[in-house]
């Protein structure tokens, strides 16, 4: 065994631990950092004078934790099944077409529980993805830029579509809110949802075996006895559904979906049932990180989190389109 | 040979069918100038009720306003796309107007609200335009790089550095003072209905400037379009002339942003359409088009905008919907030849 092999199966086995122990950590760091005091001694004894930790504290890391790991987790799963890696819920138009369903759910059920929103946005979402998916389908050309473009670009169709009516509607500002993570408004009681994204996330883990498959080619998967149509339904419906409940619930992250795996599987590898939980973790460590630095920038006030993503986000994924081996000359 | 001679011998089309009467560039450009002459008397005329001498003023100026934002996207569209050698790219896809939001914001954000509004609007232009001519230059230079780069990484990189420019803006826009955000939307709220006028006499002259500029270069430009090796052998000095007009290209944009804010898929439309209806690869003639389509869409727009939709949209929205679907069939078109 050479010596890079070994430090490759040390990164391997070491990488989940690293990941656990960075969301632990910045867990700590979510509960105890905020405008009221509260020492890490409160965490142990259990005091808590005002219900701030169960009422507020609490509540808004488990929504980072559930909404930034089960984004991540879409992201993959997007990956495998389009076997691009730059393919993720905010380069598929998954999340613009969400941000369209929600706008829909509330124009002509103005009163309708979160449920139902959920639903219609996630019904959107899908025939959104589906849309990405029937056209990358008919490019001939599937070039690994190409196809993240043109569903960037099919996305800003939808959020102009949304746009447009959000204005008659006098609903813009609220457009602006979906489209743009933030955790300030999560209490007890208004981000129970998640946990129906992180149910969906797991889920993907018991479909593992079969979006890896999927990703080595439709030939190969048909051939192991791999239903690929099924599978690829499934998978994007896990990831349109858990795009719906983020973007109805807190608001959309953006790239998150796309640069957590892409980080994840350069160090750990391809196969997806070792990949799947260290990429949760990462993309809940990442959410948990940058929602600190949004609590604390402007102390005691707060920056949507979702700019702070954009920011890296943006960054990563340029680096990752800029790396060698992505450029080709032709077209 | 001049410049001229070696583009249009190396360009000319096999020969055209004979022309009736006038060459078919000299009809397509007069209908459009007739268009556009239309479209702004009933920019002006219509529904005034009388009232001619409190509506004609204002809506002059808007027409003005208009013609200035479009002749400046028209023009920097048809540059940009000659140096990248396409005709899907665009400043504002490659993110040139939201580089501008943020240096307008940085501007604030540094140097305070009370320094900002006791300045001169026409120092705050004059600032943000230069700065985005250095850094968009600079910038756009070093993605465009030597080539090596495929058309479709560089529009993925301009998506991608427009959201990053937007995502830096939200967060210093929520980390400025209440104060200091009054002051910035009042420099980037301007839109098509409520255009800024402040700057708009400057405005106008930087882009009756910069267009003089670019129909001077037309020669060069012809040239350009033929690609780099070519041009090169044909004894352009290339990296100084892509630079210089990528500083054109910054600085009409900046007129434009200045004055209505960003529009992305207005060039796009304008710049295509033109070359679909001149035939031409003479830059005199694809720009004039270009100018005159955008004039027409731009005023036409409006007015529809406010007779008929009665302000219920806005042209922006409107504008990109239309022409985001016109660029992925563009995209998709282009993806299969």
């Amino acid at each position: 065994m050479t010596s890079t092999m070994r430090e490759r199966t040390t990164a391997v086995r070491v990488t989940p631990w690293v990941a656990l122990a960075a969301v632990v950590l910045l867990a700590i760091g979510s509960l105890v950092v905020g405008a009221a005091d509260v020492r890490l001694a409160d965490l142990f004894t259990l005091s808590d004078d005002h219900g701030l930790l169960a009422l507020s504290r609490a509540p808004r890391t488990a929504a980072l934790i559930l909404a930034g790991g089960a984004l991540a987790v879409s992201g993959l799963v997007m990956q495998q099944l389009t076997r691009n890696r730059f393919v993720a819920p905010s380069t598929a138009g998954t999340v613009d077409a969400a941000a369209v369903g929600v706008l829909v759910s509330l124009l002509l059920f103005a009163s309708a529980p979160v449920m139902a929103k959920v639903l219609i946005s996630t019904a959107f979402a899908l025939a959104g993805t589906a849309v990405f998916v029937l056209v990358i389908q008919r490019i001939h050309f599937k070039d690994i830029i190409f196809v993240p473009l043109i569903g960037l670009l099919l996305g800003g169709v939808y959020r102009a579509i949304a746009e447009f009516f959000a204005y008659r509607e006098n609903l813009t500002q609220s457009l602006a809110i979906w489209m743009n993570g933030d955790f300030s408004g999560v209490i007890q009681g208004r981000y129970e949802t998640l946990w129906l994204a992180g149910i969906a996330a797991v889920a993907a883990y018991g479909f593992a075996h079969q979006f890896s498959a999927t990703a080595l080619g439709r030939d190969f998967a048909a051939g192991i006895g791999v239903n690929v149509k099924r599978v690829t339904a499934i998978g994007l419906a896990i990831a349109a559904f858990t795009t719906a409940v983020v973007v109805v619930t807190v608001g959309a992250i953006p790239f998150l979906g796309l640069i957590v795996p892409n980080l994840v599987t350069m160090v750990v590898g391809d196969n997806l049932r070792r990949a799947l939980p260290v990429t949760a973790l990462a993309g809940a460590a990442l959410t948990l990180a940058c929602d600190l630095l949004a609590r604390t920038l402007i102390f005691p006030y707060e920056v949507p989190v979702g700019s702070i993503v954009g920011v890296l986000g943006a960054v990563i994924f340029a680096a990752l389109v800029l790396r060698k081996g992505n450029r080709y000359v032709t077209a | 040979m001049s410049l001229r001679d070696a583009a249009v011998s190396i360009s000319a089309r096999p020969a055209d069918p004979p022309p009736t009467s006038f060459p078919r560039h000299v009809r397509v450009l007069t209908t459009l100038a007739a268009l556009a002459m239309a479209s702004a008397a009933v920019f002006l005329t219509w529904g005034v009720n009388g009232h001619w001498d409190y509506a004609l003023p204002r809506r002059a100026e808007q027409v003005i306003a208009l013609a200035v934002v479009g002749a400046a996207i028209a023009v920097s569209t048809v540059i940009f796309q000659t140096l990248t050698t396409n005709r899907i790219l665009t400043p504002s896809i490659m993110g040139f107007d939201a580089l501008y939001a943020l240096f307008a914001t940085t501007l604030v954000f540094v140097f305070g609200a009370t320094t900002i509004d006791t300045l001169n609007p026409w120092v705050m232009f004059s600032a943000t335009t230069v700065l985005l001519m250095v850094a968009a230059t600079a910038l756009y230079r070093w993605m465009i790089g030597d080539g090596s780069r495929g058309l479709y990484t560089l529009v993925l990189m301009g998506v991608i550095a427009g959201t990053l420019f937007t995502s830096i803006q939200n967060v210093m826009v929520r980390v400025m003072d209440p104060n200091e955000y009054d002051t910035l939307l009042n420099q980037l709220l301007p839109s098509f209905g409520a255009l800024d006028t402040k700057v708009l006499t400057l405005a106008a002259w930087v882009m009756v400037a910069g267009t003089v500029v670019a129909y001077r270069a037309a020669p060069t430009l012809d040239v350009l379009a033929l690609g780099r090796e070519r041009a090169i052998g044909l004894g352009v000095n290339y990296r100084r002339c892509v630079t210089w007009l990528l500083v054109l290209v910054a600085l009409l944009v900046a007129v434009a942003t200045a004055l209505v804010g960003p529009v992305t898929f207005l060039g796009l439309l304008v710049a295509n359409l033109a070359y679909q209806v001149t035939r031409s690869n003479r830059h005199v003639i694809t720009m004039s088009a270009a100018i005159l389509l955008a004039v027409i869409a731009l005023v036409l727009g409006q007015a529809l905008l406010q007779h008929v939709l009665h302000f219920n949209a806005t042209l922006g929205s409107i504008i990109n919907l239309v022409g985001g679907v016109y660029f992925i069939v563009l995209i998709l078109k282009e993806s299969r030849s």
